[in-house]
């Protein structure tokens, strides 16, 4: 009855992690779907968490304490990798909507550079 | 300053599970930001914040050990994966997703593995229903007590199979798109949706047995392979032009897979983001596939382009006729004489760079008064929104950027169209040949413009392999060439006009 709670528990997570997943997503315009991708890519690299609550157990022999290198090396790789790609994308929209009124000294100086 | 106590309580389950409750807010908020361009920066660094608490909160867990193996699978990773990601070309970014996504694939089902060496002698045999409850984080104490509930190996296997299918598919997926692999289908003709099947059945056959009590690494790893075999399997016959839906397919499975440990580990975060991402990740999936009039079944059935390519040879036989080409200096008088043009890109401007220069001909044409302006279609450039990070590289205002629905009335009057290195997305056959591969898949009505000046390096069809009526269209005039030389040719020959 315990373990049908953690069970259960887990399960009612895992549903409305998908429905809010679902809900927040639908709404992000055409142009955005590349970075979007590339950011949502970054958050399932949160396997990493993963290999480190493995690192925990006692009994690991030599050839799962590999593995687990590997793996949470692969989990960081898809994290930053992945949120810094995503950031790298981003930073080409965010100048874009209005350029000259806000950032007026950033903006004339990346002209000069760009006629020269 | 770390008394015993202040250790337990941040140590304590309660105070980890409000971390990673904080790191879902984020992760949410962070999401919500991604959905539009002024808040997508600070989006993703939220994301970014959350995930670092997530770490951090995993760290704190009192089982935690092999610090210096944790220090070094990180140093690793960052080592790595920083670079990558900061020198990484603009128009390699949907083979650099792809690569990422793969890692992440990766990592679950090694995971997998080694939960399979320490836990996978329990598997099968009866639960001992309490013994779970030790505590949602200190998993390592059933070991010591008796066995993990079924569920636990049937996630555990499923993240298995799902990871590696995901880290395998996503490495050929990078090698198409990096051109190591060739783009068209590889693909054993009839016998493979047979094989396909045959290798699921495999893997779950395997992963069946595993949880029923098989205590066999062998068995694991054997069901590893399979699925390795699968996921080369069902990437390799798919064309170059379904890769981002592929790419975008396999993120979902990551996602899920990532979920799926998270319900082996018993681990909120896990599930939490996994489950956000296999569920986004679907929608983009099935979002791509719309713009491309492609079922996603149809997709990984495989063997678009190929089939397509045979069925383009026979329409092309009723639609060859004369090519018009022209030159530079042609291309720059018609386009200097005109009021209005319409820039259409394609993939072939990405893989030339020649967004800078084209950029370049365009201020060129404002110059003199033309009015100009972008239109992109929905999937042009391979992944949505692709062309517009391209493009707002090279400095184009973002007002210029038009999405497919508001540039297709204006077509009409637009006196020159000037396609770059777009092919399928401009190919009236999708309108009017009802036999054609890509029939009712939305395009750029280019066609209706009152000229056509089309940039491509040659008569090749595109990658979907078929043949565009648009070319043989009398007003339509062919400029042969690399993009970004061409763009520039035409630029020096305006700027001595």
């Amino acid at each position: 009855m315990i373990l049908a709670s953690v069970l259960t528990t887990n399960l009612a997570i895992l549903v409305l992690a998908g429905f809010i997943g679902f809900v927040v997503i639908s709404k992000v315009p055409n142009t955005l779907h590349t970075p979007l991708m590339s950011g949502t890519n970054a958050i399932h690299g949160i396997v990493l968490l993963g290999g480190l609550i493995l690192f925990g157990f006692g009994d690991l022999d030599a050839f799962s304490k590999v593995l687990l290198v590997i793996a949470v090396a692969f989990g960081t790789i898809n994290i930053v990798g992945g949120f810094l790609v995503t950031d790298r994308m981003l930073d080409m929209f965010k100048s874009r909507p209005k350029p000259r009124a806000s950032e007026q000294d950033g903006q004339s100086g990346s002209d000069g550079k760009g006629n020269s | 300053m770390s008394t015993p106590l202040a250790t337990s309580f941040l140590q304590s389950e309660s105070f980890i599970y409000v971390l990673y409750i904080v790191a879902f807010a984020l992760f949410i908020q962070g999401l919500r930001g991604l959905s539009g361009p002024t808040t997508a920066v600070r989006g993703n660094r939220i994301a970014a914040v959350g995930m670092a608490i997530a770490v951090v909160a995993t760290l704190l867990i009192p089982a935690e050990g092999n610090w210096g193996l944790i220090a070094l699978g990180i140093a690793l990773g960052v080592v790595v994966g920083v670079p990558a990601a900061r020198q990484v070309k603009m128009t390699a970014m949907p083979q650099m997703v792809a690569l990422f996504n793969g890692v992440g694939g990766g990592a679950v089902a090694l995971i997998s593995w080694v939960e399979f060496r320490s836990h996978g002698s329990t598997y099968g045999s009866h639960t001992v229903l309490t013994t779970y409850e030790s505590g949602p984080f200190v998993e390592h104490s059933i070991v010591h007590t008796g066995a993990l509930p079924t569920y636990v190996a049937i996630f555990s296997v499923f993240a298995a199979i799902v990871g590696s299918v995901s880290f395998w598919g996503s490495n050929i997926a990078f090698g198409k798109l990096q051109e190591i692999l060739p783009g068209r289908p590889i693909t054993l003709g009839a016998g493979q949706q047979v094989v396909n099947m045959v290798l699921l059945v495999l893997a779950l056959a395997a992963g069946v047995d595993l949880v029923a009590g098989a205590h066999s690494e062998l068995l694991f790893i054997g069901m590893l392979i399979v699925a390795a075999l699968l996921g080369n399997a069902v990437v390799l016959p798919i064309g170059g032009a379904d890769m981002p839906v592929v790419i975008s397919l396999l993120n979902a499975f990551t996602g899920l897979s990532a979920a799926a440990t998270g319900m082996a580990l018993n681990n909120p975060a896990l599930i939490v983001a996994g489950m956000i991402v296999g569920a986004s990740g679907s929608i983009l999936t099935n979002l791509m596939a719309v713009a491309m009039n492609r079922s996603i079944p149809s997709i990984v059935a495989g063997g678009f382009g190929g089939g397509g390519a045979v069925a383009g040879a026979v329409g092309a036989g009723e639609h060859q006729g004369t090519v018009r080409s022209t030159s530079a200096a042609d291309a720059a008088i018609q386009l200097a004489y005109a009021s209005r043009v319409v820039v259409v890109p394609g993939y072939g401007m990405a893989v030339a760079q020649a967004q800078h220069a084209v950029r370049e001909l365009t201020k060129e044409l404002e110059a003199r008064g033309v009015e100009v302006s972008y239109a992109i279609h929905p999937v042009a450039g391979r992944m949505p929104g692709h062309m517009n990070v391209l493009l707002a590289e090279a400095d184009v205002p973002y007002d210029q950027l038009k999405e497919m629905d508001d540039a297709n009335p204006e077509f009409q009057r637009t006196d020159v169209s000037l396609v770059i290195g777009a092919n399928d997305v401009t190919n009236p056959a999708a309108k009017n040949t009802p036999s054609s591969p890509i029939y009712g898949m939305p395009i750029l009505e280019v066609a209706d413009s009152r000229s056509v000046i089309v940039i491509k390096r040659s008569m090749n069809p595109g990658f979907a392999g078929i043949e565009n009526e648009l070319y043989f269209d009398p007003k339509t005039s062919m400029l042969f060439g690399d993009a970004k030389s061409a763009a520039s040719e035409i630029t020096a020959e305006l700027a001595g006009l």
